[in-house]
């Protein structure tokens, strides 16, 4: 059954010469977080404001929530909260004003709880020209939320925040998601899009990279483990020839840091060369590829 | 409370913290009233019988003219509007709770003058209070609709500045605030009718003293009541939600159409 909250078909728009997104297409399911990756200029915000009714496609199809976002603008702002980049509120206006005023247009009551919750308490009276920009985003973040849209987009949702406020967020998010709410979040923050999507789409000047979940990404990278042995008088220093499916080597702060193709026969050798030269570890640490890893891999290499 | 109430009781308030606008809506127009009122009144004796609505008239054109533009322009810069747009705020209200929000302080303004000029410099108290407060709802009305419309199709702050000039200033030197309209030669007063003041001057001098005015009192009204309308119209038409993505559906050149009555009705006088 297609449960399919948003759904881009061959979505493609340009400025002028520029062609900002080019026929791209994803499906995002109920209670789903996708994660839109990509560096500066690939086409996410575009894209991200297309599905929001801010920009008219050139091509392709675009429905949130069954709605089309360039016919049915008014019935698409029940459906959706948006986040934006640059908030844009009226400096003089006080987040309980700028509560009040977002919740009459969705002619329900003012969510005044939620500035509790994201540490505004203090400030609801504040000027929104007086507070800070991680104070301003989570501001932004509560209007979005606050008439308990069935789709959220968020853009770069945690920039400025501190870790306190991150966390907080996260787990705002992560309660969203148990409640079915479909999110689409756009970001440059690879350990949050790991740790919060259920899948993520790269983007490449304006085309999909790669798209799955995280762990199906990361794997399809070149596939190195990242090995980390520090032991107690060095004995891996010269040692890398001896041990089996390194591609590459090199010694670091007391660690030896092997890439290795075959995890396991790296790592049983390395601790019987320990043994063998009478070391003994210290630390050991394998780490697959993270996300990260894998976009550096594509956006500097194009591949998929 | 309706959507467009909260929306105004949240700009009203916002106004009252801005000082920019809390200067062109109070400190200058009263103070301007009180100059004239202590040093034309004694040069020019005259100008007591039209004291009042040329100072009421005055306090609109101040705020309605340079101060509505420059929000409207800066808010569509810095992406307010945007927002607004993302929140299901409807464009027509993007424009009216401003207006509205001005219309709430020149009510004090012109209370305060009509009030008080009588007393403190003599000048001459409108005859009838309907008259009056009509002609003045119209101007209002009128005004505003200037203002928004100039703040739609301004492409910046200083467009806009120049585009309220050019109907603020030809409306003090020749539409019947300093100098009385039969007073001007015949080119001048032709191109008086020009411009909204010319109109509201007239319905003030038939409706709110019962004088004989220089030409027809009700279509000064109807004039201006179209022209009012038109702006507004049109305004919400060439409304963009922000500098980039042009959702207007008329260019901006089509906000001339404005004058359309007043051009009609300089045929017409």
């Amino acid at each position: 059954m297609n449960n399919a909250m948003i759904e881009v078909n061959d979505f493609r728009k340009t400025y002028g010469d520029f062609v900002a997104v080019d026929g791209i297409s994803f499906q995002v399911q109920r209670g789903e977080i996708f994660g839109l990756l990509g560096p500066n200029g690939a086409g996410k915000t575009t894209t991200l404001e297309s599905l929001e009714g801010l920009r008219v496609p050139d091509g392709g199809t675009l429905h949130v929530g069954g709605i089309d976002p360039t016919r049915d603008a008014r019935k698409l702002r029940g459906v959706i909260g948006v986040q934006l980049q640059a908030s844009g509120l009226p400096e003089s206006i006080s987040p309980a004003e700028a509560m009040r005023f977002f919740c009459a247009y969705q002619k329900i009551a003012p969510r005044y709880d939620l500035l509790d919750r994201i540490g505004l308490a203090e400030k609801r009276n504040a000027a929104y020209g007086e507070l800070s920009t991680g104070q301003k985003r989570r501001l932004s973040l509560a209007l979005a939320v606050a008439h308990n849209p069935a789709v959220l987009f968020l853009d770069e949702p945690t920039a400025g925040l501190d870790v306190a406020s991150r966390a907080e967020l996260h787990s705002m998010l992560r309660e969203m998601r148990s409640a079915d709410t479909t999110i689409l979040l756009a970001t440059h923050d690879m350990a949050e899009a790991e740790a919060l999507s259920d899948r993520v789409a790269i983007l490449l000047n304006g085309q999909i990279a790669t798209i799955g979940t995280p762990m199906e990404i990361t794997a399809t990278g070149s596939g190195l483990t990242r090995v980390s042995v520090h032991t107690e008088h060095g004995c891996l220093k010269d040692a890398n020839g001896a041990i089996p499916a390194v591609q590459q080597h090199l010694f670091r702060e007391e660690y030896a840091v092997y890439f290795s193709s075959d995890v396991g026969s790296t790592v049983s050798a390395i601790i019987a060369l320990v043994d063998a030269q009478g070391d003994a570890l210290v630390d050991l640490r394998v780490e697959r590829p993270s996300l990260e890893d894998r976009f550096l891999e594509i956006t500097n290499g194009g591949t998929k | 409370m309706t959507a467009l109430a909260t929306h105004t009781l949240i700009e009203l308030r916002g106004s009252l913290r801005n000082r920019q606008l809390l200067f062109l809506t109070y400190a200058f127009p009263l103070g301007f009233y009180a100059l004239m009122g202590l040093v034309m009144t004694g040069i020019n004796p005259a100008f007591k019988a039209s004291m009042i609505p040329a100072m009421v008239i005055f306090a609109i054109m101040i705020t309605t003219l340079m101060g509505l533009p420059d929000p409207i322009v800066n808010a569509r810069d810095a992406g307010i509007f945007r927002s607004y747009k993302i929140f299901g705020v409807p464009a027509a209200n993007v424009l009216f709770a401003p207006a509205l929000t001005v219309n709430l302080h020149i009510v004090v303004v012109a209370s305060i003058i009509t009030l008080t000029a009588g007393p403190l410099f003599g000048a001459q108290v409108p005859t009838n209070a309907f008259g009056f407060v009509l002609v003045t709802a119209v101007a209002m009305f009128t005004f505003s609709g200037l203002g928004v419309l100039i703040g739609v199709v301004s492409s910046s702050a200083r467009v806009g500045l120049l585009w309220s000039q050019l109907i603020f200033l030809p409306s003090m030197l020749v539409s019947g605030l300093m100098i009385p309209y039969e007073m001007l030669p015949a080119s001048a007063q032709r191109l008086a009718l020009l411009f909204p003041t010319t109109y509201a001057m007239n319905g003030y001098t038939g409706l709110a003293y019962g004088v004989q005015p220089p030409f027809n009192t009700e279509m000064s009204l109807v004039i201006l009541l179209a022209g009012g309308l038109l702006s507004i119209v049109l305004a919400v038409l060439m409304f963009n939600w922000d500098r980039s993505n042009r959702t207007a559906r008329l260019h901006p050149a089509f906000g001339l159409l404005a004058m359309a009555p007043y051009v009609v009705g300089m045929l017409l006088v």
